[in-house]
């Protein structure tokens, strides 16, 4: 297929494009300068050493090997679900949360896209496992993070009326209702919006890609049509664990605010 | 004493070494139709008892209603029946209609406490402290529970308002229902308590007490 090679050479040109963005923020002191650099810098690191990884994981073919590397792209983004909000759970609630939303709603969608829609032989096939769920991974932890954090920041405010429900003897799914609706909501507005603008404002990541890489037009919308109700499912389902686990390690087992479990707010930024 | 007379001597409220960080071990009992009030200097520990009782906190011991143990049900369904009135209350709605489920019901009580009717079709934020004050006693008095524990219930209230309110304690007490008051007022709790307590750093004692004939009048 016509896919053109890149040479260093080729990248080395491209690089100009980030001295320009570096040189604007010299001229206008916006005192980005080292920060683009930077930013270049771990963007070239990076993926050169994912793609070098990938190529090895490729090769290798060994199950063992993808669930290393699948293992390791989930707890990469449980960390970034965790660490994103500004309030924390005490006892590594944030982990915790993160950590099982990424997991289940990841896993789960993945396994129902492997044995429905495209069916790799085998299904582990580590080519699609690992770009699946690299894809996944990106709109479940923007999902899962944004709806921790939104139940998170709004526990303080919403205390009053939630504690006043439970006074009146509401469960806690009714008192929290609201508040788990807002999140929830947050969580998942960016996959609707992307979903709606995809094609007119932007042309998706995967469908460039492929088009690129020299397949037909009609055949990538496909593929990419594929991945936006993939992407959609999963962020939903993220948005709701995260809100609902969050909820849970708010509450306790006598329907109890149990605000002595979200850490005094600290001071900084 | 033979069974049958323990079991109606069983008080309405009995609450049994109820006691968290903030409150020592508690043992109290109030009857159907009986107001206790609680006095003492801010931060006590007068609204920390009251959680307890609605066990909105966690902490230790147990509680009774009409002889049915509070770790035998649900909280919710403790919390129905033993309602907790804050002393500034919560809203989860910008108006003051969905915190009502009966409008007739609640328009009745809202005249009786000194509301217009209208006020149930305004924005919470519009409405002032006293008004909102009234409203949050107005949504507790509604669902008729056995028990009432009212956080300083008056505080932000005018002497007319003031007697509305207390007017409709009595009600509650007549019906048979229980009251633990918390209140700074002394004359206000000996207008309503039969008897009186004090707080002071987490410890309940008693303070007086009504005369048992007044106690029934």
């Amino acid at each position: 297929m016509g896919v053109i090679s890149l040479s260093i050479a080729d990248l080395l040109t491209a690089a100009s494009l980030v001295l320009v963005s570096a040189l604007i923020s010299l001229l206008l002191r916006m005192g980005l300068g080292r920060q683009v650099l930077w930013a270049a810098t771990r963007t070239v690191v990076q993926l050169l050493l994912v793609g070098h990884i990938l190529r090895v994981v490729f090769a290798q073919d060994a199950p063992w090997l993808t669930a290393l590397v699948l293992a390791l792209m989930l707890g990469l983004a449980a960390r970034e679900v965790a660490a994103r909000p500004r309030e924390r759970l005490a006892g590594r609630g944030n982990a915790w949360v993160g950590g099982l939303t990424v997991a289940c709603t990841t896993v789960l969608t993945a396994l129902f896209v492997l044995h429905t829609a495209l069916r790799p032989d085998p299904w582990y096939d580590p080519r699609y496992t690992i770009a699946l769920v690299g894809i996944l991974l990106g709109s479940v932890l923007n999902a899962a993070s944004l709806a921790l954090d939104s139940m998170l920041s709004g526990i303080r405010r919403e205390r009053a009326a939630i504690e006043a429900q439970l006074a009146l003897g509401a469960p806690v799914g009714q008192a929290f209702a609201p508040l788990v609706r807002a999140s929830v909501r947050r969580g998942i507005v960016p996959s609707v919006n992307q979903m709606a603008a995809a094609g007119i404002i932007t042309l998706p990541g995967i469908m460039t890609g492929q088009i690129i890489a020299g397949m037909d037009p009609v055949e990538a919308a496909k593929y990419q049509i594929l991945l936006m109700f993939l992407l959609c499912g999963a962020s939903g389902l993220a948005a709701m664990g995260a809100a609902w686990l969050a909820m849970r390690r708010l509450t306790d087992t006598r329907d109890r605010l149990r605000l002595d479990r979200l850490l005094p707010e600290r001071g900084d930024a | 004493m033979s069974e049958h007379a323990e079991s109606s001597n069983e008080p309405l409220l009995r609450l049994d070494a109820l006691a968290c960080a903030r409150l020592a071990p508690t043992t109290l009992s109030v009857a159907a139709g009986q107001c206790l009030a609680v006095l003492g200097p801010s931060g006590a520990g007068k609204s920390v008892l009251l959680r307890q009782i609605a066990d909105l906190d966690p902490g230790t011991g147990e509680a009774w209603l009409r002889a049915q143990a509070r770790s035998a049900m649900r909280a919710p369904q403790w919390r129905r029946q033993v309602v907790y009135c804050q002393a500034e209350a919560g809203w989860w709605h910008e108006h003051v209609a969905p915190h009502f489920p009966d409008a007739d019901a609640a328009r009745a009580m809202l005249a009786r406490l000194g509301l217009a009717p209208d006020k149930l079709d305004a924005m919470v934020h519009e409405c002032s402290t006293g008004e909102r004050q009234r409203l949050g006693l107005a949504r507790a008095l509604l669902l008729q529970p056995a028990v009432l524990l009212l956080d300083e219930p008056t505080a932000a209230l005018d002497a007319d308002s003031t007697a509305r309110v207390e007017a409709e304690l009595r009600a509650a007490l007549a019906r048979g229902a229980g009251i633990v008051l918390v209140t700074h007022n002394e004359s206000q709790a000996r207008r309503l308590a039969d008897t009186g307590w004090h707080m002071q750093a987490g410890v309940l004692s008693p303070l007086w007490q009504r005369r048992p004939e007044a106690a029934w009048a």
